[in-house]
């Protein structure tokens, strides 16, 4: 497949269609390719596509839809539903994006350099199928791990007591080192301005006197991408931490699933999000959460 | 000096309210002489939709024990749809701070019309009752905002 990406991203180089090419690049650690803008047709030799190959490249449309000429991105059919969210939210402008689908047998977790079994991400992943794209290059021959429940570990943290809930995220949290990778790799996350950044109001870098400062990054960063979080798994997957990022977002998912109807952000560009609809007549009232459990 | 370990808990209660609403309904249970606890402040906000998960969590990490939102009834919101946007952001902010532990008690909504200064007294009366039962707000706490 590698080789087919290589020669694609030529031709599209080489006839002008394209002006750059967004893909993953070789580094020094096989398990540790890059996100990296290809211009020259020499560089292509440096272009890798592997189980290493793990980040979601659609963010990086954002800007390179401003640049002048057509970009062409790999994505694979989980990062599709990233880039549908974003061109549904006018982020990426889809005229300038050539996108080229490519298989997907999962991703490696990768943890000091080593490969360490499969991304918690791929083990629940039920995106089979690219939802955006202008040509696909597919290799039959990956299989993917077999998916497992991907609320599980949501419906387990819901079955205990508030206490012990509230202990397991201080367990979680605590640990965190606010390096923001969490927020950066988040192809939903993508304002210019964050009050996270802000020296004004504390919440800028880890206190080392309280937990609120951990609690209310985390609630934010997770709630602020609430109804359009596509459940990439990007952010669980950088935070150098190993924090369950991904238990947050799901809940939120899971929530609006069972309230609002299902929802998956990113299947499409015209369905209005969760949380800019309503239903005048049916939605719950928030008193809901005293009584299900 | 003697130590006892016996103090009286008052809580502090942030109450946003609407502007159109219930910051009337407050009004009208001052005018007509409606007792309410004096540990709830108002904030007033132009719509229940204003309201952005940080307000609540910012007025928890400023010392309150409790945040209760209040607004106009569904159907009769001053911009007309705000406050269903309001009920699904709450309910999903509420959910998502009970999933971390934080106790459930300690946020809450409720629809308060212009007319219902009644209401507005004893949702107050109830809401307080119930933050001194839950004790202080120690899960959401922010020491460094803490004079004491
Ligand atoms: S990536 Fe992990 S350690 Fe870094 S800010 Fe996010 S949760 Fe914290
Ligand atoms: S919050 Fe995490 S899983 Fe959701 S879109 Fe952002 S990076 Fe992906």
């Amino acid at each position: 497949m590698q080789e087919q990406l290589r020669i694609l991203a030529g031709k599209m180089l080489a006839d002008g269609r394209a002006a750059r090419v967004l893909g993953w690049k070789r580094t020094d650690f096989e398990t540790a390719p890059e996100p990296s803008f290809f211009t020259a047709q020499d560089d292509l030799s440096e272009l890798v596509y592997n189980k290493y190959c793990a980040a979601n490249l659609s963010g990086f449309m954002i800007g390179a839809g401003k640049r002048d000429g057509v970009t062409v991105v790999f994505l694979k059919p989980c990062d599709t539903y990233s880039f549908n969210q974003l061109v549904k939210e006018h982020q990426i402008d889809r005229a300038k994006a050539y996108v080229v689908g490519v298989s997907c047998g999962g991703n490696a977790k990768v943890e000091e350099m080593e490969d360490v079994g499969w991304l918690e991400r791929c083990l629940v992943c039920t995106k089979h199928d690219h939802v955006v794209y202008d040509e696909l290059v597919l290799d039959e021959s990956l299989s993917r791990p077999e998916a497992q429940d991907r609320f599980g570990g949501v419906t387990r943290l819901e079955g205990l007591q508030s206490l012990e809930r509230y202990e397991f995220w201080q367990g979680e949290l605590s640990t965190c080192i606010r390096c923001n990778a969490c927020r950066n790799v988040c192809p939903a996350c993508n304002c210019k301005k964050c009050v996270f950044d802000s020296a004004k109001y504390d919440t800028a870098a880890k206190a080392n006197v309280t937990t609120f400062e951990e609690q209310l990054f985390h609630i934010i960063r997770a709630y602020h991408v609430a109804g359009r979080c596509t459940d990439c798994g990007e952010c669980a997957r950088v935070c150098p931490q190993d924090i369950k990022l991904q238990l947050l977002n799901r809940k939120i998912i899971k929530d609006i699933n069972e309230l609002y109807g299902e929802f998956q952000a990113g299947q499409d560009t015209e369905t209005l999000g969760p949380l800019t609809a309503f239903n005048a007549d049916t939605d719950a009232e928030p008193s809901i959460v005293h009584t299900r459990g | 000096m003697q130590i006892t370990g016996e103090q009286t808990f008052t809580p502090l209660i942030t109450a946003f309210c609407c502007n159109w609403c219930s910051y009337a309904g407050a009004d009208l249970a001052g005018t007509s002489r409606l007792a309410y606890p004096a540990e709830v402040r108002i904030i007033k906000v132009p719509c229940s939709c204003r309201i952005n998960p940080l307000f609540v969590l910012r007025a928890f990490q400023k010392g309150a024990d409790g945040v209760i939102i209040c607004g106009c009834h569904p159907g009769d919101c001053h911009y007309i749809m705000g406050n269903y946007y309001a009920r699904r952001r709450m309910t999903l902010l509420f959910s998502l701070l009970d999933f971390m532990g934080i106790e459930r008690g300690r946020t809450h909504l409720e629809w308060v019309s212009a007319a219902e200064g009644a209401k507005f007294a004893a949702t107050m009366s109830g809401f307080a009752e119930n933050i001194h039962k839950l004790g202080k707000n120690r899960r959401l706490e922010d020491l460094r905002c803490k004079s004491s």
